[in-house]
């Protein structure tokens, strides 16, 4: 891995030009980036972390290539894709008219025939107009086929809401895609998870759904020489606990990974002392991760940006109650986003998500019971 | 008496004959020289031709009003719908002006996609329509909702979530909607509004049809709106299909700027003259100096009186071009960087 990556730094160029342009913001303008174990902290944001595992992938595999609406010309319609047409052409990474039904239709024909597509989609809301082929033509090939045609296909995009976009682009969509069987949905948070789970996702024989944030791209986050390794790679279905903790589990995914921590400091203020799990996996939920940690808490709120009904949250505490029931001491707090399409104005729009606040109340219910609970709708 | 009265409508057959060398004039307006009507830069294989907007030459053609002895090449406008089509079109590009300045100022948040340079389209046809008749459009919409008769403070209000906008500050930039209006939205998803505009027309001629209620001025008329990003959608052609079918009351207007955020039209598009999809469907496709409002309100007279008369559906090409970039937040990088520039007389 690291043989192919010299060969196209050729000589004299420094390791930082595998990164490109994507590193500028991060490195001081002639920095090396340090390939051995430095003692030096490294700070990645997501959208490097992802541009550097699509441009590693793309590499070390010939198959790999990048197709969607203006990922190659515009460098990403969020600039994940920068520098990615300049290094491959335009046979690998290909601006596609807006016919998400048809390309991504392309895209699972080409993974049945042997080549490893990244599908991106705008947003995941776009992902809509090519679900059919999502599930029916991806998901479900492996099954009825008999284990005769695999498809390693990535669909990668932003998911959930951003600011102030409105109804029709503020959707969260990892229930739908988690419900599926024959999918795998990847949900990062921090740019390890976006870094390991990514080159996962295409080296992975199945369709992956791969649910970036749109907020999260800009956030950086410390990354270790480990993980600035073109041969790292995190499993799939393994969730990671962020924080440990001893009164009360807290699972969250994504954007709200980072609200749950920011709960967590508050609470730990007031002696609640919470775990925080970050799933990285709705599809395989690790189910063995979240159980014993409620075994050893016995409390659990779960944390969502979706729509709470059959929502993520749901089938999390299911999951407790099938195969921990006993260890639980209180009710499991279920936090989602209000049940309401996304309004556009940005103060209901707040209202809407859950907020830090809504995260340290539900766990100071589910340790406490002091506040009583709202009656059921 | 219209001035096309004496003109057959000319149907796909020959339209289909035509070369890729011709110029593509509407195929039921009388074939002459349009004048004004010039060189498409679509013609040209890359987009190395300077696009030109060339304004109308209707009052300088000088043809004495209501004559029908010759072809002209436009009905004439009376000074009060001149005043009219002016004061739309001077409206809509001053309301998004004050949208971009609002939206720099951390004012106006969110996606802000203007219209700027393709109010000449939206005042052409809609000032056109009756109350009754509807218009649904893409998230490009805050000028059709003006032109069809929203309040622009309405309009306004809602850009900045106030409970007084149209849609009370829920639905945003992208969706703007008023029943009284009959303006169906304000769709985020390209293609999103033309099936809904099918259904639309469809539930006009239900309504005339098969609840007989009838309207002495003809079937209710839908417009819908849409870029040339969109013309490459199967929602697209799905409706073209069922609209010539069932001759469904509705014009299918696509707005063709060149540009689908960063994305040229020539390298999106197999067969970039969109107006060639219509007789692919079996109805009329016309092709339009979108920057001109009043060769475009002339083609929407005609296209209106079809639809009116039950005779079905026409697309209409407009060509234009938008003066910002996608939205307040495209850096708009690609265009500039070419070679295309806008000339005006």
């Amino acid at each position: 891995m690291l043989r192919v990556l010299r060969q196209k730094v050729g000589c004299g160029a420094s390791p930082a030009m595998i990164f490109g342009q994507a590193l500028q913001k991060v490195l001081p303008a002639g920095s090396v980036l340090p390939r051995k174990y430095s003692s030096a902290a490294k700070e990645m944001n997501v959208r490097e972390a992802l541009n550097s595992a699509l441009d590693e992938e793309m590499s070390a595999d010939p198959k790999v290539f990048l197709m969607g609406e203006e990922v190659g010309e515009y460098q990403g319609a969020y600039k994940i894709s920068k520098g990615l047409l300049e290094k491959y052409g335009p046979d690998r990474v290909l601006d596609t008219p807006i016919t998400e039904a048809g390309f991504t239709g392309i895209g699972v024909g080409a993974a049945y025939y042997g080549l490893r597509p990244v599908v991106e989609f705008m947003t995941f809301n776009f992902s809509m107009q090519a679900i059919d082929h999502i599930i029916n033509s991806a998901a479900k090939s492996n099954y009825m086929s008999a284990g005769q045609i695999s498809v390693p296909i990535v669909f990668r995009g932003p998911n959930g809401a951003a600011a102030g976009v409105g109804a029709q682009h503020s959707q969260c969509f990892a229930a739908w895609y988690a419900h599926v069987p024959g999918l795998k949905v990847l949900t990062p948070y921090s740019a390890e998870d976006a870094r390991g789970l990514l080159k996962a996702a295409i080296r992975d024989p199945d369709p992956v759904v791969f649910l970036e944030n749109e907020l999260l791209y800009g956030e950086s986050f410390p990354v270790s020489a480990e993980v600035l390794d073109s041969s790292f790679c995190l499993p799939i279905g393994k969730a990671k606990i962020e924080r440990e903790g001893k009164h009360v589990t807290i699972t969250a995914y994504s954007k709200m990974v980072g609200y749950a921590l920011q709960a967590a400091e508050i609470l730990s203020k007031e002696g609640i002392s919470a775990e925080i799990i970050n799933l990285r996996s709705i599809r395989p939920l690790d189910r063995a991760t979240i159980n014993a940690s409620v075994r050893k808490t016995n409390r659990l709120v779960t944390v969502e940006e979706g729509f709470p009904q059959h929502g993520v949250g749901a089938e999390i505490c299911m999951s407790v109650v099938e195969e921990s029931f006993e260890y639980l001491d209180a009710p499991v707090e279920r936090i989602a986003g209000a049940d309401v399409p996304m309004p556009y104005a940005a103060n209901l729009e707040r209202m809407a998500v859950p907020q830090v606040d809504d995260i340290v109340r539900a766990a100071k219910r589910a340790c406490y019971r002091s506040v009583p609970m709202a009656a059921a709708a | 008496m219209s001035a096309f009265s004496a003109v057959r409508i000319l149907f796909p057959p020959v339209v289909a004959a035509r070369s890729a060398g011709e110029k593509p004039s509407a195929p039921f307006l009388p074939s002459l020289a349009v004048p004004g009507l010039t060189r498409s830069p679509l013609r040209a294989p890359r987009l190395g031709r300077p696009l030109l907007a060339v304004s109308s030459d209707v009052l300088s053609g000088q043809k004495p009003l209501g004559s029908n002895s010759s072809p002209s090449s436009h009905a004439a406008v009376s000074r009060e719908e001149a005043l009219v089509l002016y004061e739309d079109m001077v409206l809509g590009r001053v309301f998004e002006d004050m949208c971009a300045q609002m939206y720099y100022r951390g004012k106006m948040f969110g996606f802000v996609h203007l219209y700027n340079g393709q109010e000449a389209v939206s005042t052409g046809f809609i000032k056109l329509l009756e109350a009754t008749d509807s218009v649904v459009s893409t998230y490009r919409d805050h000028v059709h909702a003006v032109s069809k008769g929203v309040p622009a403070r309405a309009v306004m209000a809602e850009l900045f979530g106030k409970t007084t906008g149209c849609c009370r500050g829920q639905g945003g930039s992208m969706h703007m909607f008023s029943s009284t209006h009959n303006l169906l939205g304000g769709f985020a998803f390209i293609g999103e509004g033309i099936p809904v505009a099918t259904g639309a027309a469809f539930s006009s001629k239900y309504r005339h049809e098969v609840l007989k209620q009838s309207n002495p001025k003809g079937l209710d008329v839908t417009v819908a709106f849409f870029g040339d990003g969109t013309c490459n959608n199967g929602q697209f052609f799905e409706c073209l299909n069922m609209a010539q079918l069932w001759k469904l009351p509705i014009i299918f207007v696509v707005e063709n700027n060149l540009w689908a955020i960063g994305m040229s039209h020539l390298r999106a598009t197999s067969d970039p003259e969109i107006w060639k999809k219509g007789p692919a469907f079996g109805m009329p496709g016309v092709h339009v100096d979108g920057m001109d409002v009043l060769k475009v309100r002339e083609v929407a007279m005609e296209a209106i009186g079809r639809a009116r008369r039950g005779e079905g559906p026409t697309l209409v090409e407009c060509e234009t071009y938008r003066f910002r970039g996608h939205s307040l937040a495209d850096p708009d990088e690609l265009r500039k960087a070419g070679k295309l520039e806008i000339l005006f007389i």
